[in-house]
């Protein structure tokens, strides 16, 4: 393989891994504060990318289509969190079987509506383009979306550490209801976050439609690499989740131009040898080995 | 200004608070003594909101506020120091002060409470606001959790056992801070295992046993009841 082919597909792994990550990281700061884990989170991710498809064929241009799905999917976010996840708080095998059943209703309703066979958007104009230096061709829309993954890493960051929502939520996952005796409605500070956390699921499976296309099944394979990287990282944080998402992405990425059947081998390998090394993640606070 | 009327507390199937009858009146500093378990944390919880009675009624001024959210009931304007602190850990000390900061719910006399004025009332903050909730001493988080519910301007102040764990020069300064906070027009309700410190600021004082209130008096009364101090606050 020569160098600019193996710099395309670093770059792909990266950008793959970004796209996870946006996933990965809405699972993380869900589970953190509402200890729940959203399996159906991988179908938001591919409503976002169906939303997307839509808006486009309705002539809108790629980037409108985007923010809108992504608008709805923190709305669909809000009312899964406020009529049906309020319910189960502290229950995790109803948590487990409403976000498990929703994953059935949610691809059952893909294929009803968009139909079964793939569908494809293509890239926006202003990015369909390469960039070469030196001997290496950069796909420039991979490049964006690593650009937007770290943007939205950022923004994370900011949020979190900087500002008073985010000091709200590092309390809630500290103590809820001391919280709530200071006068703030955690319900509130919940379904922000679930809707936050969907929202990202959507932005991620709306930038990703162009990469990777949309077929049925799209969400589950996203789901199980979201699982892992959330493992891989620690649990309750989104940081880890970064660097694992980058780990997976280019482990799957590669794996499968280098050893196409064991790709899937190699990243749970991956996630074995690293809680070999440090059982609670890489960033995961709590018992060490 | 607060008013509870035979409320009666479960946790589970067990009947903690047994039809428990009291009010605190505006401006004042009430103790609530008992014995471990004896209820005075449910007491407090069932204010706030965070245990609700399933019988019973609690009024806040007019408002009745047994059923409910805890965070209505510390909008109307009721603050807590809960036992035990509960500081954040992952928020700095500045943080825990600035997270809940509200203003206050109507105009009144009470002193207006800002980040600046409780770093003067305890510059040990101001020194540490940097370190995350949980690098202080004991001391310093009782003094963090009284900041922290200063900043949400309440008028009415719910503090369970604030001397629990401080050395005696603390517990000082502790009642030094609530006659001072009695002065700016804050009614409290203290719950006290420390007779000596709640008998020095209160102005009446519940004795509770069981889940209800089992005397009621002055503070120069109760020091003078060596029967009431015996039976049941074990002294
Ligand atoms: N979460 C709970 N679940 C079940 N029972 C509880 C719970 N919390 C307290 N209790 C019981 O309720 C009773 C009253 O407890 P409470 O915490 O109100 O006592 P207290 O007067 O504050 O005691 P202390 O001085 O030790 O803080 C005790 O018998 C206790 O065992
Ligand atoms: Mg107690």
């Amino acid at each position: 393989m020569d160098l600019s082919i193996l710099f395309v597909q670093i770059i792909t792994g990266l950008a793959y891994g970004m796209l996870l990550f946006m996933i990965a990281a809405g699972l993380t700061i869900i589970f953190g504060l509402l200890s729940v884990v959203n399996l159906a989170h991988g179908a938001l991710f591919m409503i976002g990318g169906y939303f997307t498809f839509t808006f486009i064929n309705q002539h809108l241009n790629f980037w409108l289509a985007l923010l809108i799905s992504v608008i709805l999917l923190a709305i669909l976010g809000m009312l899964i969190e406020r009529f049906l996840l309020n319910r189960m708080y502290g229950k995790e095998l109803e948590q487990v079987l409403l976000t498990f059943g929703l994953i059935f209703i949610f691809t059952d309703l893909v294929k009803w509506i968009w139909g079964s066979s793939p569908k494809s958007i293509s890239i926006p104009p202003l990015l369909d383009a390469s960039l070469t230096i030196g001997v290496v061709t950069f796909p420039v829309y991979r490049l964006f979306v690593v650009v937007v993954g770290c943007a939205v890493a950022l923004l994370l960051w900011y949020i979190e550490s900087r500002t008073r929502i985010g000091a709200i939520v590092r309390a809630g996952v500290d103590d809820r209801h001391m919280l709530s005796s200071l006068g703030i409605n955690f319900k509130l500070v919940f379904a922000g976050v679930f809707a936050f956390g969907a929202g990202m699921a959507g932005l991620s499976g709306g930038l990703g439609a162009p990469i990777l296309g949309l077929y049925s099944g799209m969400d589950n394979d996203v789901l199980i690499l979201s699982l892992v990287i959330v493992v891989i990282g620690g649990l309750k944080t989104w940081k880890g989740a970064f660097i694992g998402a980058i780990l997976v992405g280019m482990v799957d990425t590669l794996g499968q131009v280098w050893f196409p059947s064991f790709s899937m081998v190699l990243i749970f390998a991956l996630m074995v040898f690293i809680l070999l090394i440090k059982p609670s993640g890489l960033f995961g606070k709590g018992v060490d080995a | 200004m607060l008013k509870l009327e035979e409320v009666h507390t479960y946790y589970g199937n067990s009947h903690i608070l047994q039809g428990l009858s009291f009010s605190v009146s505006e401006g004042k500093c009430t103790a609530l003594l008992g014995r471990n378990g004896a209820g005075k944390t449910t007491t407090i919880h069932s204010i706030a909101g965070l245990t609700p009675p399933r019988k019973g009624k609690i009024y806040f001024e007019e408002t009745k506020i047994d059923s409910a959210p805890p965070y209505r009931i510390a909008r109307l304007g009721i603050g807590l120091v809960p036992q035990g602190r509960r500081i954040f850990p992952s928020l700095t000390v500045k943080e825990n002060l600035t997270m809940p900061a509200r203003e206050p719910r109507k105009q009144t006399r009470d002193k207006k409470w800002t980040l600046d004025e409780i770093y003067e009332l305890f510059p040990a903050l101001k020194e540490r606001e940097h370190n995350m909730g949980n690098q202080l001493s004991g001391g310093q988080q009782q003094m963090l959790a009284i900041g922290r519910a200063l900043m949400t301007n309440p008028h009415f102040l719910l503090m369970d056992e604030p001397s629990e764990g401080l050395a005696p020069v603390i517990i000082e300064q502790v009642g030094d801070i609530i006659r001072m906070l009695k002065e700016n027009g804050l009614s409290i309700l203290l719950v006290e295992q420390n007779l000596f410190l709640a008998c020095s600021v209160a102005d009446e004082v519940l004795v509770m046993n069981k889940g209800q209130i089992v005397w009621q008096g002055s503070p120069q009364e109760l020091l003078a009841n060596e029967e009431i101090q015996h039976r049941y606050l074990g002294v």
